[in-house]
């Protein structure tokens, strides 16, 4: 044995660098010629030999998929070794030769049923592992006995096969009624077969995240618990898990699930360990905080917390990310804990990063000085990442605590004289960010700074020191000539620098008008008329506009008070921060984003949500659940390139300071930026028209709690806004600002309109409403007892409607109407009952619109976007079939960010991209892409080459499958080509003749 | 749950792959092996790694990456445990775990991956359960079951798996019946350049080898259980009894494991044992350095100080070290550029120093980090904390077992900033 073995490691061929050809290792032909001959050998002891050594191929990576028929021959054998050999390898090629596995279905019948609960239970779970659609059909009678086994162990085999079954085929598991004996194993004897159960039954919840099937009441929760404390350590983290899914019903519940869940936090398993945790911070909230329980529940979580920093570093960086979303949560848990967070010199890079982060968090007063000590200390380590970002913390530290800012910009400085060049950089950085928090108060260092203008090669800190510059113009003596030896090589700046410097000069100006005439001109000129770059053009203009309009005005709004910054600025927004609180444990929280933003296909996740201490944390009932997928996206992080009116007003919102929500101070600021756009482009435009009254929107504070159920609201139209700006083409073209310009304080459903403006820069008239297409008769008179049904569908301001005419072709009245929909691929289904209140008289006709949701089940159909509507009247019940236009399914925030698309774009398999041809189409496409905004198919970009226009677009299903786009348009040619490139890649067809429909339409 | 475990050597080869659900292609490793590219060393490997279509959840562990593939969304510190676990019981199984030796024994090591893990859950991850179903490999049976054409999997259902006491097998039977408990205390310390404790925290585990016969019941007590305040359990350990009385009471496993880690945190006043006297200074002249170390006995609590040794990473400009030991040996590698300096006892009345120079590249700037010492030690007979155990009884048997608690105190990462 051993020395097959050793040969085979010779043998093994792969290099250090993987290549494709490199997978895809062969056998010699005499190698499996050999193998062959011994498996069908007489002697037992050597067939089991040759059994190994293919397994043992097997697992290197060789295909040794050519003896499947001689393999699966020495099935039938009492060894369990060598049956449990043939089970591996059936499991991993059974789905290359389903026909031969197969003939292994009879074994597989008879081990069901063998004395050994061992061999039983063997059996079930190899079979479930054999992902073949015909083998599967023979797997529910077996899976059902062993369902119910006398044997736990058999029995908790087959939970997890359940959970396999339905991974292959879930409308075969809820036919055969699999889900309800699942749910019946929650209450078995046998702590394992519990854990088990749940484990399958999560799985299985999360391909359907609106099918009840944890149908969480407090007998469950009970029965829950006591599993708890027997299961393995595994099955107590799929129990603790599941628990946090549950809404305790009032605050002495909630006590009693957390006193029982505390032993937990002494297990070993780390896992466990934080799971436990998770509960625990949910059902802290519906404590009251007067409660002795809750201080001893706080004092009870540290430890645990602080034993998960002493294991592998692997455990330990995930602990980290999670005690970070804790401290900012509750910072009382481990205010005391500061040290435990020191970082050691031969930790992991992503240790020591992660526990800067909490050591910032937790500074205070208290403790800054030791902090302080520390962070100095590790600015001079070895690493760059590390050193940087710990000098980025000295700049945080001096802004959360007012008291050690003085202590800090000493730090700094002293840093500064190491002149070690990356450590000066990052110090300038932080010290513009201190100079915004303290204005006039460490103005002093200015002259020390200037000193290493030389030394800096990074936009960043440039940028920071021409801030610098700028702003402390007026004390600074040769200012000009500073600023004046970056201007020489301004064309190789990045954009950051040059819009700054902009900004610079024109402050300069303002303040020094008579020596700096010329420098002003000339940086004006250079961002004007020397620049490809938008936004640097439309800046400049601005400037321009302004300073030779009024001065004054000028002078008010380029020098104008600035906010200050906020203390915390990098904190989590509240709203995600509760989300990814429910999340504890999970990859959302290493990530810190929610788990829509990136389980793959967003499956409709479930929102989670606090409870709150109050009885005002409301259930989720399934209604309400596609509301709430809307008003919980997080909203908008603030962007962290700098932005258009920020910037005009000389606000500096790069990173650190910009992720926080905008300081309450600032709306004044918003207000002046806002008459800047709308009075100040008015009267460049010369339009007559009043301004529209956008400054009293954006002045009111968008709170993130507010249900933001249409993206656009009706009384503020975007296009209003869009129609005064299409007037000038020039001004038009000016704003065709990547999205990245966008004003950073205004919420979702104003930026979603600035951002159509920002789009339209084409200068084109207004979006166009949905297209929906007529009526078509769906059910005929003669199939119904005289009720005739036409009807179309449609989507208006974000919501499915299904548009119907019911005739009365009959002799006698019709009433009592109801409406049903068979299970559809989109999960469509009525959201109200059908309206008709009247009866319906002979030879009368009524008009429906019932709302859709797509909350219902979900079952795939064919063709996909079929539906069958079942209708009932006092009549009888019809049943009829009719297709819905997938652009209905188009929802309203489907538009992608660029790099997101590209990205996307570059991910989908090219065999997922289907190529389809618009006939006799003649539209331009900027009117095309009009068009299809209409019916919320976004064009992101657009780029031309050779006369051909190339439009690149996105769309997003109801369920969260992305639809990428690209649209070729040739002038003067009626034909396009539209390109779809998407994970689903079955929806295309329909997509594309959504495209059709709309664009002949 | 987990999909697929890719085992990968510290040459970037893929030399092992198990696929729980269905086969996922190597390709998926090329993003792990852009991400080991960027780390520069092994260590520094993101553990956790975002792809288009998966999630990389990896850990390294004597020089092999254990890198599992998921797709849908799984508490990360369960891979990661799991993946530990995998890693023990090949340590378990085979004394080590090399590459080489897993290598040898693929067909035990799938098996075992086979066992561990059904459909992504966890099955049965006990040694002791796994060692009923799948016997570890040893000369004589391999000989033994080629004359007799048996074989390494067991025939009968393992019984600890469905009992409520899943760690322990029914029927063992020892004809010495002994229980063994070694406390070992690590103590985790930062000091600064002028002698004072930044932080110090001491990291406990209780290790026990029971072999003893039937279904014992024990029952272990300290002499002062307030000092526990935090601490993590092995399954077997009745949490209820200690919440009440603060003893440990268990039924323990067979064999080998551990009964419980418990950590004292930087709150409580932690000795520190040996206080080091030190200055390394690199000069702007003449290309050159000098160091000086002495170390001595701070809170020993009257025992000796074993097993001293001291390592410096130094930096990069130092090319060699030019030095006089009072006792015991150092060498310096120029090409990992560390220094260490093995001393071995500590002697109170003459304490151990090193010192001399350190020759430098020409022509570089001084370094700008200081290096950090880094301190091993070991106290044989001394738990730092003042843990002691005072009793340890059984109940459920009736032959007298023979007992010992044994205590050592080791550094942990106890490190000296100059």
């Amino acid at each position: 044995m051993q020395e097959w073995a050793n040969q085979l490691c010779e043998n093994r061929q792969f290099g250090s660098k993987m290549t494709d050809s490199k997978y895809f290792t062969t056998t010699k032909k005499g190698e499996i010629f050999e193998l062959k001959a011994e498996l069908n050998s007489d002697k037992k002891e050597k067939k089991k030999e040759a059994v190994k050594k293919v397994i043992a191929s097997m697992t290197v990576g060789k295909d040794v998929s050519a003896l499947f028929p001689d393999v699966v021959n020495c099935m039938q054998t009492d060894n369990l070794e060598l049956k449990k050999l043939v089970y591996l390898y059936l499991m991993n090629y059974a789905k290359s030769q389903p026909d031969m596995a197969i003939m292994a279905v009879n074994t597989f019948v008879k081990d069901c049923e063998d004395p050994n609960p061992l061999i039983r239970a063997l059996a079930v779970r190899t079979m479930g592992c054999i992902r073949v659609d015909k083998i599967t059909e023979y797997l529910c009678e077996p899976l059902r006995k062993c369902l119910k086994d006398e044997d736990p162990y058999v029995r908790k085999t087959a939970a997890v096969c359940v959970a396999k079954l339905h991974d292959i085929n879930a409308q075969l598991v809820e036919d055969q009624g699999f889900l309800d004996t699942l749910k019946d194993l929650i209450s078995d004897s046998n702590p394992m077969v519990v854990a088990n159960a749940v484990a399958a039954l999560s799985e299985i919840a999360e391909s359907h995240p609106n099918s009840n099937l944890m149908d969480l009441n407090p007998q469950t929760i009970n029965k829950l618990l006591t599993a708890l404390n027997e299961c393995t350590e595994w099955g107590q983290i799929f129990i603790l898990d599941c628990l946090a899914n549950y809404t305790p019903r009032d605050d002495r519940e909630s006590q009693s699930i957390c006193e029982r869940v505390t032993p937990r936090l002494s297990h070993a398993n780390s896992a466990v360990v934080l799971s436990a945790v998770k509960v625990l911070m949910k059902f802290m909230e519906m404590l009251p905080k007067d409660l002795d329980y809750y201080g001893t529940l706080l004092k009870k979580l540290a430890p645990p917390l602080v034993t998960l920093l002493s294991a592998e570093p692997e455990l330990q960086y995930v602990a980290l990310r999670n005690i970070n979303l804790i401290v900012q949560r509750r910072p009382e848990i481990l205010k005391h804990e500061m040290k435990v967070f020191f970082v050691k010199y031969n930790d992991p890079i992503y240790v020591k990063l992660e526990k800067l982060d909490i050591m910032i968090r937790l500074a205070s007063q208290a403790n800054i000085a030791q902090v302080l000590a520390e962070l100095k200390e590790y600015a001079t380590e070895v690493d760059v990442d590390f050193v940087r970002k710990a000098v980025r913390a000295i700049g945080r530290c001096a802004i959360k605590v007012e008291q050690s800012a003085e202590r800090c910009v000493s730090t700094l400085l002293d840093l500064i004289q190491t002149k070690v060049n990356y450590v000066v950089q990052e110090a300038i950085v932080v010290i513009k960010d201190i100079f915004r928090k303290y204005p006039n108060k460490y103005e002093s260092v200015i002259a020390t700074l200037c000193e290493n203008l030389d030394s800096l090669d990074e936009p960043e800190a440039r940028a920071a020191m021409i801030w610098i510059v700028g702003e402390y113009a007026e004390r600074i003596d040769n200012a000009d000539e500073l600023l004046e030896s970056f201007l020489e090589g301004f064309h190789d700046e990045s954009t950051q620098v040059q819009l700054q410097l902009l900004t610079a000069i024109v402050k300069l100006f303002l303040k020094k008008p008579t020596e700096t005439q010329e420098l002003v001109q000339q940086v004006l000129s250079l961002a004007t008329q020397d620049s490809d770059n938008p936004d640097l053009r439309d800046r400049g203009y601005i400037y321009w506009r302004l300073l030779s309009t009024d001065p004054v005005a000028a002078k008010e709004v380029v020098l104008a008070e600035k906010p200050l910054i906020s203390e915390e600025t990098d904190l989590i927004e509240p709203t995600l921060l509760e989300e990814l609180i429910c999340h504890i444990g999970t990859l959302a929280s290493v990530y810190h984003k929610p788990p829509s933003a990136f389980v793959e296909g967003s499956r409709g996740v479930q929102h989670k949500r606090l409870p709150g201490s109050t009885e005002s944390g409301e259930s989720e009932s399934p209604d309400t659940a596609s509301a709430a997928a809307v008003s919980d996206a997080p909203p908008a992080v603030i962007p962290s390139q700098g932005d258009l009116l920020g910037d005009l007003l000389n606000l500096d919102l790069t990173p650190p300071t910009t992720t926080g929500p905008p300081p309450p101070a600032s709306s004044g600021m918003q207000m002046g930026a806002m008459d800047l756009l709308g009075g100040g482009l008015d009267s460049l435009m010369g339009d007559e028209s009043e301004p529209p009254p956008i400054p009293l929107r954006m002045d009111t504070p968008q709170s993130p709690q507010l249900p933001h159920q249409s993206p656009s609201p009706p009384d503020y139209s975007p296009t209003e806004l869009g129609g005064d700006l299409g007037g000038s083409p020039a001004i038009g073209a000016g704003f065709g600002a990547p999205p990245a310009a966008m004003p950073a304080s205004f919420s979702a459903p104003v930026s979603g309109g600035l951002d159509d403006l920002f789009d339209l820069g084409g200068g084109v008239g207004m979006p166009m409403g949905a297209y929906s297409a007529p009526k078509t008769v769906w059910l005929p008179a003669m199939k119904a007892k005289g009720l005739e049904i036409s009807g179309t569908f449609a989507r208006r301001s974000g919501v499915i409607q299904m548009e119907m005419t019911l005739t009365n072709k009959a002799m006698s009245v019709m009433t009592d109407f109801a409406i049903q929909f068979n299970r559809n691929s989109f999960g469509l289904a009525p959201a109200g009952p059908l309206q008709v209140l009247t009866p319906l008289n002979p030879n009368q006709s009524i008009e429906v619109t019932l709302p859709l949701n797509t909350v219902g089940p979900v079952m795939k159909m064919e063709p996909l976007n079929n539906l069958q509507v079942a209708v009932k009247n006092n009549i009888d019940v019809f049943y009829f079939s009719c297709q819905y236009p997938i652009s209905m399914l188009f929802v309203e925030d489907g538009k992608m960010e660029r790099q997101v698309f590209l990205a996307t774009w570059k991910d989908i398999p090219n065999d997922n991209e289907a190529q389809f041809q618009i006939k006799d189409c003649h539209l331009s496409s900027d009117a095309a892409s009009n068009k299809l905004q209409g019916s919320n198919i976004f064009t992101i970009a657009k780029r031309t080459v050779d006369g051909q226009d190339m439009l690149y677009q996105s769309m997003k299903l109801t369920n969260g499958i992305w639809v990428l786009a690209e649209m070729r348009v040739q002038a003067g040619n009626p034909v396009y080509t539209v390109s779809l490139k998407c994970r689903a890649a079955e929806v295309s067809q329909w997509v594309f003749q959504s495209y059709e429909a709309v664009l002949k339409n | 749950m987990i999909h697929s475990l890719f085992l990968i050597n510290h040459l970037g080869d893929i030399f092992l792959e198990k696929h729980w659900k269905s086969v996922i292609s190597r390709s998926v490793c090329d993003y792990f092996f852009e991400a080991r590219e960027k780390a520069v060393d092994p260590e520094n490997v993101p553990p956790v790694l975002q792809t288009p279509h998966h999630y990389l959840i990896s850990i390294y562990r004597g020089k092999l990456f254990f890198l599992s593939v998921i797709q849908t969304e799984v508490p990360p510190l369960f891979v990661i445990e799991f993946l530990h676990r995998v890693a023990d019981t090949f340590q378990d199984y085979f004394g080590e775990c090399s590459e080489s030796v897993i290598s040898d024994n693929l067909v035990i090591v799938y098996e075992l991956l086979e066992e561990m893990l059904d459909n992504g859950f966890p099955l049965a991850t006990e040694s002791n359960v796994l060692k009923e179903m799948i016997r570890p490999p040893n000369i004589l049976r391999s000989v033994v079951n080629t004359l007799t054409g048996g074989s390494n999997v067991g025939e009968t259902l393992p019984q600890g798996q469905l009992s409520n006491i899943p760690w322990r097998r029914a029927g063992v039977k020892y004809a010495n019946n002994e229980a063994y408990f070694d406390v070992t205390e690590e103590i985790d310390a930062i000091v600064d350049k002028s002698g004072t404790t930044v932080s110090a925290e001491i990291q406990g585990v209780i290790e026990a080898c029971v072999k003893l016969s039937g279904m014992p019941d024990l029952t272990m007590s300290f002499m002062n259980p307030r000092l526990l305040d935090d601490v993590s359990f092995h399954p077997c350990v009745r949490f209820r009894r200690w919440e009440s009385e603060r003893v440990l009471s268990f039924i323990p496993p067979d064999g080998n494991f551990t009964l419980m880690t418990y950590h004292i945190s930087s709150q409580n006043l932690v000795a520190i044992p040996v206080y080091v006297k030190q200055s390394i200074n690199f000069f702007e002249a003449g290309s050159c350095g000098r160091l000086d170390i002495t170390i001595g006995p701070k809170q020993t609590m009257g025992k000796t100080v074993e097993d001293l040794k001291v390592t410096i990473h130094m930096p990069k400009a130092v090319l060699n070290a030019n030095l006089t030991a009072t006792q015991g040996n150092y060498t310096y590698d120029c090409t990992t550029k560390m220094l260490v300096w093995d001393i071995g006892k500590l002697n109170p009345q003459k304490l151990p120093n090193l010192r001399g120079s350190l020759s430098m590249q020409t022509g570089v700037p001084n370094p700008e980090e200081n290096p950090s010492l880094n301190i091993d030690l070991k106290i044989q007979q001394l738990a730092i904390s003042g843990l002691k155990v005072s009793r340890l009884d059984m109940y459920g048997e009736k032959y007298k077992p023979f007992k010992g608690v044994k205590y050592v105190t080791k550094a942990g990462k106890f490190q000296v900033r100059t």
